[in-house]
């Protein structure tokens, strides 16, 4: 019965977050601030609900960690997709003009100041 | 109890699918096509965990793992074409 409810309440705190990172997908208003809303569904949604089937997996048959897997993979990917992101964000639309020239060396270039 | 919370859980994230293609659509600038692509991405892992769940079943878990990986690589391959004309450089 505790499992229970624990296991519901991971599966709604996980279902409000990622709710909560589209509507503030949709509704903030400038490019740089919609960045920050699907955070919470990338860290918090999501791990909560792999949280809630770990959970479930312990309690009913045969428990496995194996969900950490794919948690501990969005959480070190989501910086380096959400700089990514940034990066078009600030060399396209506030026109940062700089934009190098592919590098022909054996440097990795991503704006011409070196 | 789990049924109950299960089903909203599942009327949520879908919820949040809608809401991420509506930018997806509208969205003004090719940078917030990619952030709502994203987001696309991390709703489905969600929504395949929550089946996962609802039939009681780990098979879906790899299947959660493959579209996490593709979908980062995807964002990567994205951003960076749009920012550089190219993927690798």
């Amino acid at each position: 019965m505790l499992i229970d409810a624990l296991i519901a309440a991971l599966l709604l705190s996980g279902a409000f977050f990622t709710l909560v990172g589209s509507i503030g997908l949709l509704k903030l208003n400038s490019p740089m601030s919609r960045l920050h809303g699907p955070t919470k569904a990338s860290t918090l949604g999501v791990g909560s609900l792999l949280m809630a089937s770990m959970v479930r997996a312990f309690a009913h048959d045969d428990g496995s960690l194996h969900e950490v897997l794919v948690m501990a993979f969005l959480f070190v990917t989501a910086p380096i997709s959400g700089n990514f992101i940034a990066k078009v964000h600030l060399h396209k639309l506030r026109g940062k003009p700089d934009l190098a020239v592919l590098p022909q060396g054996d440097s990795w270039a991503s704006t011409s100041r070196e | 109890m789990i049924d109950i919370a299960l089903y909203i859980a599942l009327g949520a994230v879908g919820l949040a699918q809608l809401l991420a293609m509506a930018r997806l659509v509208i969205g003004p600038h090719v940078g917030d096509r990619i952030l709502a692509l994203d987001t696309m991405v991390i709703n489905a892992i969600g929504l395949i965990i929550l089946m996962g769940i609802l039939w009681g079943t780990q098979i879906y878990f790899e299947s959660a793992m493959i579209i996490a990986m593709l979908g980062f690589v995807s964002t990567v391959a994205l951003a960076r074409f749009v920012l550089r004309g190219d993927i690798i450089e």
